[in-house]
Parts: structure tokens; sequence; C-alpha cells
């Protein structure tokens, strides 16, 4: 009886310890969160009172007469991470129904694993990979193919150089597609058998069985994936730094050379001095991405939050 | 379509003699393992065939070799003839897309598809083999499809909701409904009842009842009581000695129940195992 009782009071002691260090490390995450967004606006604070929000909207960079404006690492960001997943979507959706639906068992491992290695591979080298090979490539066939075919098309015009938005979004979709495979693949994979076999028994092909039963049921789980590389997409830095061009404009050109949020801040933290307007502007930068990524998450997750709705019966 | 009454005597045979499907030296595999030999059985058209026998007797596996759905694993195979109207669904060059359009499948667990609603559940498999359809015929088919199945009154006006947001009992009859729209010969049901309450069941099995006038219906069933319900013919399996199943005895309904030929059928019906 006593020997009972010590083992409650020492167990006691050890769940009141638990429950302290799992309630200071979450309240540590979302000091961190808040931490990082007070730094971010209170180093932005020079930038946001001298230019407003018209920082948004202008497109200078100047530091001769400290001009700074945000607008083209915006345009930027998002024009090369929408291209990223155009090309990344239907290459990982695609790689991922073969994975889990049309593979033979011994294949699905195996390149499974595969992919997932290409995730692992740090991100620097896939950037040097794309300087060496990738660029070129880009440059010719791919724009001179594009350039001769839709040269009509606005955003297949300009010079062909190779760096530029074009080989950004690619070097982002070689980047995302493994992710955006990975988590889909887990998506399909969880799919009941009842769902395939319901199709099956109507009479529906094999195709038909994916596209009317597995990818809708796995939606919610699907759009998760598109965004998790989305954000990746926006956040990545060095890969895109070295294939972008880092010129800082905007052009309608899938052809020209651009800068993004992160390229732009990467290029210039180093050689900018503390405390000067130049400085507080790429903090500023730094905001915008923040509130950026934010927004696309919080989309993401109302989208999801719909369609499990849906999913538990309520349309 | 055949209307003629039920079947009458053993082996499953009708007035007319004829039959809708026959099954000839039927073996399935799950890769090398054997787990259904060699079975003969011949169904007559707008019957009740219950499947009964212990768990693990292959019931399930040989209803799914009736429409091709035991191919779908991965290694298993069946060898043997299944005809179908004297045609064999096993013959070469037979596309199973269109055995399934012929023999629809009611599974275990109700498996409506969570992303449709009602409506577009009915009629998930018909809008398969059309390019475009027209919303007001979909509509009147799946109201058909609603009534036969005997679930209209209850979801007339939640036609537009999810189809998973019925309860277990409609969900399956929905699944009946929606198997009905594709205008099968024969229904085959995986025990359809087990994940329903008794009341549920009932519906179902008066259900049974009705369709089997313009349809064949094949039913597995753990439940003795429910095959003595509902079938006009049984076929009792069990498990040989080499792990695989086999058809220990076929014929109808009240001689399997009143009147085994085979001693395990009659330790099996007396609930002296199983």
């Amino acid at each position: 009886m006593a020997l009972n009782r010590r083992n409650r009071k020492a167990s006691r002691l050890g769940d009141a310890v638990f429950s302290r260090l799992s309630l200071v490390a979450s309240l540590a995450i979302i000091f961190i969160l808040v931490n990082i967004l007070v730094i971010l606006i209170m180093q932005a604070w020079p930038t946001l009172s001298e230019f407003g929000a018209s920082f948004l909207w202008t497109s200078d960079w100047n530091t001769m007469t400290d001009e700074y404006g945000a607008l083209p690492a915006i345009y930027g960001t998002v024009v090369s991470s929408l291209l990223a997943i155009l090309i990344a979507v239907p290459v990982s959706f695609g790689a991922a129904v073969f994975l889990t639906e049309i593979a033979p068992l011994w294949l699905r491992s195996t390149a499974s694993f595969i992919i997932e290695m290409l995730a692992a591979i740090p991100s620097i080298i896939i950037g040097m990979w794309g300087v060496f090979v990738l660029v070129p490539i880009v440059r010719d066939p791919i724009q001179k193919w594009l350039g001769n075919a839709f040269g009509w098309m606005p955003i297949f015009q300009g010079n062909q150089l190779g760096f530029g938005f074009l080989a950004a979004g690619i070097m982002l979709a070689l980047m995302i597609i493994p992710i955006i495979t990975s988590m889909s693949r887990d998506v399909l994979r969880a799919v009941p058998q009842s769902q395939r076999e319901a199709m099956l028994a109507l009479g529906a092909t094999r195709w038909e069985t994916i596209s009317k039963a597995v990818l809708p049921f796995g939606r919610s789980g699907l759009v998760s994936a598109v965004i998790l590389g989305l954000g990746r997409a926006l956040g990545e830095t060095m890969v895109v730094a070295m294939v972008i061009g880092n010129v800082y404009s905007i052009r309608f050109s899938l052809f020209s050379p651009g800068s993004t949020i992160p390229s732009k801040i990467a290029g210039e933290f180093g050689e900018t001095l503390p405390g000067t307007l130049q400085m507080s502007s790429l903090l500023g930068l730094a905001l915008i991405l923040f509130a950026i990524t934010l927004i696309v998450n919080i989309i993401a997750r109302l989208l999801v939050w719909r369609m499990s709705a849906v999913k538990m019966g309520r349309l | 379509m055949d209307t003629c009454p039920q079947t009458e005597n053993a082996q499953g045979q009708n007035p007319n003699g004829n039959h809708i499907l026959i099954t000839k030296n039927l073996n399935a595999y799950y890769g090398s393992f054997l787990a259904v030999r060699d079975v003969n059985m011949a169904i007559a058209p707008n019957s009740i065939t219950a499947i009964i026998g212990p768990s693990g007797c292959g019931k399930s596996t040989l209803i799914r070799c009736f429409n091709r759905m035991h191919e779908v694993a991965h290694g298993a195979r069946v060898t043997g003839q299944l005809l179908l109207d004297g045609e064999d669904i096993y013959g070469t060059g037979i596309d199973p897309v269109s055995v399934r359009t012929r023999i629809g499948m009611v599974f275990q667990k109700p498996n409506p598809f969570p992303t449709m609603s009602v409506i577009d559940n009915v009629v998930a498999g018909l809008k398969l083999s059309r390019i475009w359809s027209r919303r007001r015929k979909m509509e009147e088919i799946a109201e058909r499809c609603l009534r036969q199945a005997a679930l209209w009154d209850e979801v007339k006006d939640k036609l537009k909701q999810s189809g998973t947001s019925l309860s277990g009992g409609q969900q399956q009859r929905l699944c009946i409904a929606r198997a009905l729209a594709v205008k099968p010969e024969v229904i085959l049901m995986d025990e359809p009842c087990s994940a329903l309450d008794p009341i549920a069941t009932l519906k179902i099995e008066d259900l049974m009842h009705t369709l089997a006038k313009d349809f064949t219906i094949v039913i597995v069933t753990h439940n003795m009581q429910q095959a003595g319900r509902v079938s006009d013919a049984t076929a009792f399996m069990m498990m040989g000695d080499d792990r695989a199943g086999q058809l220990v005895e076929y014929g109808a309904t009240k001689q399997i129940f009143t009147n085994p030929k085979d001693k395990r059928t009659e330790d099996y019906i007396s609930g002296l195992f199983g």
C-alpha cells in the first residue's frame, strides 16, 4: 500500500514536470513567432514611415537617392513561384498517381525513395547544377523554341539569356516536385480501397477510377500538398538568386531577368550598413514575404477546412 | 428482362431450366495460394442466391470472381469459366469493365462517394459512359433508382447533400441505387448488412425481395437466418484441409436448411461450428 502511494506520487510529479515542460515548449514557439514579427516591424519601421504604403507599389531601389520600393521583388516572387507551381503540380500529381495506382509493387518503394532523396539535396548544390546545366538548356533549346513558336506572346519575347524568371521557375519546380509528390503520394495511399472498388464496380476504367474516385477523395490533402510546395517556393533563396539574373525591374517577359524578395535580401544584406534606410527596406521586404506566406497558409487552411467539412457530410 | 418466378428446386434450377450465371471449375488464387477450389454452380435468373459458410471459407473471394473484382488485388487470378447468359466473362478479349456494367456489386461497408451529392452518387456510374449528360435526365434516373431502392422518401429533401451525410442504412441503400442506375442484370452483395443495425438490415432484406423481380441477386452473408429469410437457393462453403474454400452443398434454401445432404452442412446449420 505504501509502495503504491509513493509510486503514484512519483508519477504525479512526473506528470507535473512533463506538463510544465510541454507548456514552456509551446509558449516558446509562440514567443519566437511573435518576436520575429515584432523585430521585423521595428527594423522596417523607418522605411514604413518614410514611404508608407507606397513602398508596396513603387519600383525604385536607389541607394544614391535613398528611394526604395518593393514591387519588383514582390512581382518576381509571385511570378517565379506561380510558374514553379504550374510546372510542378502536374508532374507531382502524375508521379504520385503512378506511384500509388499504376506502378508495380517492387517499383513503388524504390521510386519513392529516389524522389525523397531528391528533396534531401542541399539547395546550393541544385543551384550550381542549375547554373551549369539548366541555364544553358533554358537558353537553347527552350527559349529559342518558345521564342520561335510563341514569340507573338509578350511573355515569350526579349533576349534569350537563360538567366531569368523561366529558369528560376523551372529550378523552383524541381525543388518542390519531391515534396508535393511524396505528400500527395501519402494522401492517395490513404484513400480507402473501398472507394476504388466502388468506382470499378460501376464499370469504370482505371483512369476513371483515379480521376472520379481517388483524386476527389484526396482533394483536401492534395491542396495542402500544393500549398506546402508553394510556401517552399516563395521562401527559397539560394537557387533563385543563382539563376534569376538579379535585375531589379518589372518585365513581363518570362525570358527577362528579375529578383525575388529572398534573392534581393540575400544579395544585398551582406553589403548594407545597419541603421540605414536601405537595411530597413530589406527588412520591409522580409515583412512583406512574411505576410504573403501567412496569407497563403491561411487561405490553404480555409480551403482544407471547407473541403473536409464537405467530406464530413456538411456540403 | 425475364420476369419468371422464383427458383424451384435443388441446383438452383427454375421451371424454364435456364440459368443466367454458370460457373465451371472456377478456381481463385492469391499468388500461388489457392483460395477457392473448383466451384460449379448455376444461378437462375430473378432468384436470390445466398452464399453462406464460416469465416475465411472464401465466400467473398468467390463472389468477387463473379464480376472480375477478384483480379483487382495484386497477384490475384482466376481460372475456369463463368458464363453470363452463355458467354464466358473470363474469355479471351473480354473487357472486365463491360462485365462490371452488367454485373453490379454492393460492398460490405457502405461506400458512397463523399465528395458527390446524393444525386451524383446515384448517377456516378451512368456518367462514366457519357461525354456530357443532361441534368434533367440524370435527375429523373436518380429519382427512379432511389425509389427502386426504397430510399426516395427519406432523401428527397437532401438530394444536394453529400452522400456520406446519410445514416449507415441509407448509405447502403444509396449504394444499391447507384448499382441499379447502371441497369445490371445481376447484383452481387458482399455481406451488405454486416455494418447495419437490425432495422436497417430488415429494410435491405425487404428491398431484395422487390429487386428480385427485375434483377438476379447473389448475396454473401455470415448470417444463416438472413440466408433463410431472403434466399431461394443457398450455397454452403467451407475451408478444405488444404485451406482452400470449396462449395460443399448447393441447392434450394428450404432443402439446405431442412434436409441437408452433406453432414458438414447439417453440422453448420445446426450450429455445431462456425
